[in-house]
């Protein structure tokens, strides 16, 4: 991530750090398509693991925080060090949330199979929303292993963009319950799985600002993009 | 790395150091020093092993004319009065700026002597005022507790922790404006080095104080300022809670996140 540390220990201790936190990104990556999956191919099966995997993002989670705590107490890190290690532990505190949103999207789709609606609502229309979203992930993953900051202001644009589908397809839903008050159950699970992915967009964005705080050392949370442009240039 | 302009975090300094050189016979040991040491807070040097700190700071007091062949150019401005060139006695500027060096040197006399001794040098004081002086400079050092019931004893009888505060106490004794700490907690063990950064920021109330440490943690602790030197050069200097987290140089960073070399 860094250049080398006097204390070769120190960084195979940060190594081992950024290795958990990818191996983690993979797993949340592979957890919101499966999840996605689960609901556009109608799969119980496919929901059923992602509800299944879920605790080993909560164990990820754990188990880096116990990594950070011990460099932290023995090496005292300080400037760049200090910020990413403290960044760190905002990361995986977003993506396990980000592992919950992809629990509650297979929840939601398992619930509307078994209720054989699941084909007569516009499951379609949240692909948009979704490929964005997993994009986002993704992004945020390469832009944090390669501390570009760069990236880390375009998943802060783009997020925008995933918050106006979803009021979109809220509205488009809306229309839907009203036109024809039977869909209202499968709606609702709609809605919360539309709300689970503009969701997934904001821990995206979160992990962007804590890139630039790691590597500008400023933060720039609840900062409008003209300030972090400023910043970042 | 250029020292042209003067660095200052804040505006109401104690000590002003301008274009200031050091030389060891022919080795130029400060390349042209700009700097203001902040009143009433405590400002620390840090930086690898031959960067200048303890230089500087032993200029401060003129201590290296002990020394032959060392002489510094420049100006070091207390109250407007460029130390160097003063024609004060240097004792009296000593008593100005008190120093406390790297191992605790207490004189081979009675604690109350310790204290005394330097008192007796600037002042006439009576008895009762002299015991009064004592108790105050070991009560402000954090000692007298210790101490009370053995005044008598040898200075040399304390643990190595105890002789460092009986230093602190005896300079704190003289009243000087600034005191000056040479690594004064590196020959200590955990406990006798808490004791003494505890003493630093009740000190810092009605001192300036400065401070020379290796153990950059120990900067982090006890400053307000840091400054960070490198090849007898001032690298970077601000509010401590700056250097440490957000550094302006990449050197400066280098040196902190331990990877300088």
């Amino acid at each position: 991530m860094t250049e080398k540390h006097l204390s070769s220990q120190f960084d195979s201790d940060l190594n081992e750090v950024s290795t958990k936190v990818m191996e983690m990104g993979g797993l949340i990556e592979s957890q919101i398509r499966a999840a996605m999956a689960s609901l556009s191919s109608y799969s119980i099966e496919l929901a059923d693991q992602v509800i299944k995997n879920e605790p080993g993002v909560d164990d990820f989670e754990i188990n880096i925080d116990h990594l950070l705590i011990s460099v932290i107490a023995r090496r005292q890190p300080a400037a760049r060090d200090l910020r990413l290690l403290l960044a760190i532990s905002k990361i995986t505190a977003n993506l396990e949330r980000v592992g919950d949103e992809a629990k509650k999207i297979a929840k939601r789709a398992k619930s509307l199979i078994e209720s054989g609606k699941a084909r007569e609502m516009p499951i379609g229309d949240l692909r948009l929303a979704t490929e964005l979203a997993t994009k986002l992930i993704h992004q945020a993953l390469d832009a944090l292993a390669r501390l570009d900051i760069e990236s880390a202001l375009t998943i802060l644009k783009d997020d925008d963009e995933i918050d106006r589908e979803f009021k979109g397809f809220t509205r488009m839903l809306i229309t839907y319950m009203m036109e024809d008050p039977r869909t209202i159950s499968g709606s609702l699970d709609l809605l919360f799985v539309a709300k689970a992915i503009e969701r997934i967009g904001d821990h995206a964005k979160n992990i962007a600002e804590c890139i630039i705080y790691i590597v500008k050392g400023e933060d720039v949370r609840h900062s409008s993009l003209e300030t972090i442009e400023s910043i970042i240039k | 790395m250029t020292n042209t302009q003067t660095q200052r975090p804040t505006p109401n300094a104690k000590l002003i150091i301008r274009n200031l050189n050091f030389y060891y016979g022919k080795f130029r040991a400060l390349h042209g020093i700009n700097l203001e040491i902040p009143d009433k807070g405590v400002t620390a040097f840090i930086g690898p092993s031959g960067c200048g700190k303890s230089t500087l700071l032993r200029t401060m007091n003129r201590m290296f004319e002990l020394y032959p062949d060392q002489r510094a150019e420049g100006e070091i401005l207390l109250d407007q009065e460029n130390l160097l060139t003063s024609k004060q006695d240097v004792a009296l500027i000593r008593a100005r700026i008190g120093m406390v060096f790297q191992m605790p040197t207490p004189f081979p006399m009675s604690i109350f002597d310790n204290i005394a001794f330097g008192v007796k040098l600037f002042e006439n004081l009576s008895r009762i005022e002299m015991e009064e002086r004592v108790e105050w400079a070991l009560k402000k050092a954090a000692l007298w507790e210790e101490v009370k019931d053995k005044l008598t004893q040898s200075g040399a009888s304390l643990s190595g922790g105890q002789q460092q505060r009986l230093c602190i106490a005896r300079v704190i004794a003289i009243k000087p404006e600034l005191l000056l700490l040479d690594e004064p907690c590196s020959a200590l063990d955990p406990i006798s080095t808490a004791r003494i950064e505890e003493l630093i920021a009740e000190l810092k109330k009605d001192y300036t104080v400065v401070i020379v440490t290796h153990n950059m943690q120990q900067a982090a602790r006890v400053s307000d300022y840091t400054a960070y030197m490198y090849l007898g050069n001032l690298v970077e200097f601000g509010a401590t809670e700056q250097i440490f987290f957000k550094p302006a140089k990449r050197e400066t960073e280098d040196y902190i996140t331990g990877r300088f070399g």
